[in-house]
């Protein structure tokens, strides 16, 4: 591999993604493992940039650093003990058989397929704009199908969860 | 794509004189660079003075008049004593995000700059998706006051950021909502085409709606009254921040008054035709001033309003958001989403706005504004009809409230 901008910005994203993803589970508090779930989602952003996807890139951005990752330090400040947490989790046997497996999976259903004679080609001359990308989700060729399953799961949870608001206001006459 | 078609300007001036072609090409990307991000430092700077002379003048005072003539030194006087204040970080402060939350805060402000277009041809950088890396920066500084309020370790702090984070989180909604009328009439995200489909007429004139509401929520997401939870003094000290001293203070000041500009300066972009006015196309410099123009029109006004209204509860501004500003939003986009179709299938509008002139957006025009007048006037009879409720309610209460004083005196004398 050649060095340049992108193999530079390649190595920078995936120390962020890594070492982000290293930080959530060493540290011993939860706020800043947060901010370290941050840091990773920020670096996968960094991905989709180099992959010329910057719609991709900014939706990762709005959507998980923006939106998730600020309620999850909601939810992580009404928890108990946010510093300094004592407890630890002890099954390590079932998480690394499982960790293992995911990791063997995407070894063998990845990397194989491609080894050898398929190496990737090189990415396409016409890079696909954000209005190819809206085509896509409307055409009928497309995406159409998984996009109106997106929306009904989607307006799904918001009607579950007005109608999860409503009845607590009944029952407890206010929060 | 070669050298030759990336390299022009000072590049190739560079290039030409014997410099390597990829050190010219940084050298001129990073002259871009500073540039771009030198006006907004620097404009803060002029901004703060502009600020608290408006806010003078408003409050009948003089403002600040002692350092410099009218006062224009003030606030070098005041970096200097910011830089020269002690930097106090609390023992039991989470040293790391404590330090970083304002430099990330004051970031957020900085690199929305780098999509604004000043003229035609002179910007950072045209991103196809301009207007969503907009919103996207904009969740770092709802980021850096979490940090902020977290890692100062002080109640008062955290107590200031849940309300301005919640403030900000449920803003950022209608902001969208409203962000997405004028994305949709350009059939663009890039500012650059957002301005340009304005040569026939402009957004706030086909979508007012969007525009109030647009500034209404940029207003709150700066934090300015009547939605200026972010320095509640009487009731949460100072905010987030109270734990902040010196220039790491001075970073949050400065990013709050860079953002209200940059938005004013953004909504003159969005709804205003940015550069467009008479003879913009002969030189850069007239077309940078009527941006520059109509963005500190709109900075002044938010000025104006910021230092007329008093501050909201924070329950009256959440129910104002979710019951009204939010609805509001999402009715006027499907109206302006359908009218616009309709217009365009009828052979009304034109298809590309880039081309259009005045003539050919009239029609559409005058349906939008129709449409918008109806919402509006819906509105405010709705409005009118809530608050007449309000106010009967009020009374009723009052009225038997006295009663029930009326005959405990009476008891009483009795």
């Amino acid at each position: 591999m050649e060095l340049n901008a992108i193999s530079i910005g390649f190595a920078v994203f995936t120390i962020f993604t890594l070492g982000g993803g290293l930080g959530v589970v060493t540290t011993r508090n939860l706020f800043q493992g947060t901010i370290w779930l941050m840091l990773s989602l920020f670096g996968v952003a960094g991905y989709f940039v180099l992959l010329s996807a910057p719609f991709l890139a900014a939706v990762q951005i709005l959507v998980y650093i923006g939106a998730i990752a600020i309620l999850i330090t909601f939810a992580v400040m009404l928890t108990r003990s946010v510093a300094r947490i004592k407890s630890r989790y002890f099954r390590l046997l079932p998480s690394f058989v499982a960790s293992l497996a995911l990791f063997l999976i995407l070894l063998f259903g990845i990397t194989l397929p491609i080894f050898g004679g398929h190496l990737p080609e090189a990415a396409p001359e016409y890079v696909a704009s954000t209005r190819d990308l809206g085509a896509a989700l409307v055409d009928e060729n497309g995406y159409v199908a998984p996009f109106l399953l997106a929306s009904v799961l989607l307006t799904g949870a918001m009607i579950g969860a007005i109608f999860i608001a409503r009845e607590d206001k009944a029952k407890g006459g206010g929060a | 794509m070669t050298m030759e078609d990336m390299c022009s300007g000072l590049c190739s001036l560079l290039a030409d004189s014997g410099a390597d072609p990829g050190l010219a090409q940084f050298l001129s990307l990073l002259v871009g660079v500073l540039l771009v991000s030198g006006v907004p430092l620097v404009t803060v700077i002029l901004l703060i003075w502009i600020e608290r002379k408006v806010a003078a003048r408003i409050q009948d005072r003089i403002g600040p008049n002692r350092v410099g003539p009218i006062g224009l030194l003030q606030t070098f006087a005041d970096m200097l004593k910011l830089l020269s204040k002690e930097d106090i970080t609390p023992t039991a402060a989470d040293r790391v995000l404590y330090n970083a939350a304002p430099l990330v805060s004051f970031a957020s402000v900085v690199l929305i700059w780098a999509v604004i277009p000043f003229t035609p041809f002179h910007y950072g950088v045209d991103l196809e998706i301009g207007a969503l890396y907009f919103v996207a920066i904009a969740s770092f500084g709802t980021l850096a006051i979490m940090a902020a309020g977290w890692a100062s370790n002080n109640k008062y702090a955290l107590l200031g950021a849940f309300r301005v984070v919640s403030l900000l989180v449920s803003y950022e909604v209608p902001l969208v909502f409203a962000l997405l009328a004028p994305v949709m009439l350009a059939g663009s995200m890039s500012l650059v085409d957002i301005v340009n489909a304005q040569t026939g007429m402009w957004f706030v004139v086909l979508s007012p709606l969007a525009f109030i509401i647009f500034y209404v929520s940029s207003q709150a997401e700066t934090g300015r009254a009547p939605f200026d939870l972010i320095e509640a003094e009487s009731e949460l000290v100072a905010g987030f921040n109270i734990e902040y001293s010196g220039m790491k203070f001075g970073m949050f000041f400065a990013a709050e008054f860079l953002h209200v500009f940059t938005n004013g300066i953004l909504m003159a972009l969005l709804f205003f035709g940015g550069w467009m006015g008479p003879l913009y196309y002969e030189s850069p410099l007239i077309a940078f001033a009527w941006l520059g123009l109509k963005g500190g029109l709109i900075y002044f006004t938010t000025l104006w309003l910021r230092n007329t209204v008093p501050r909201l509860r924070i329950d009256q501004i959440m129910a104002f958001n979710w019951k009204f500003l939010v609805p509001l939003s999402i009715v006027n986009l499907i109206l302006l989403s359908l009218g616009l179709k309709l217009l365009q299938e009828l052979g009304w509008a034109p298809r590309d706005l880039l081309s259009a002139s005045v003539g050919d957006m009239l029609p559409a025009t005058a349906l939008m504004l129709l449409v918008n007048l109806g919402l509006a006037l819906y509105l405010l009879g709705l409005l009118r009809k809530r608050g007449a409720e309000a106010r009967r309610d009020e009374q009723m209460s009052r009225a038997s409230l006295d009663q029930a004083r009326g005959l405990a005196a009476d008891r009483g004398g009795a």
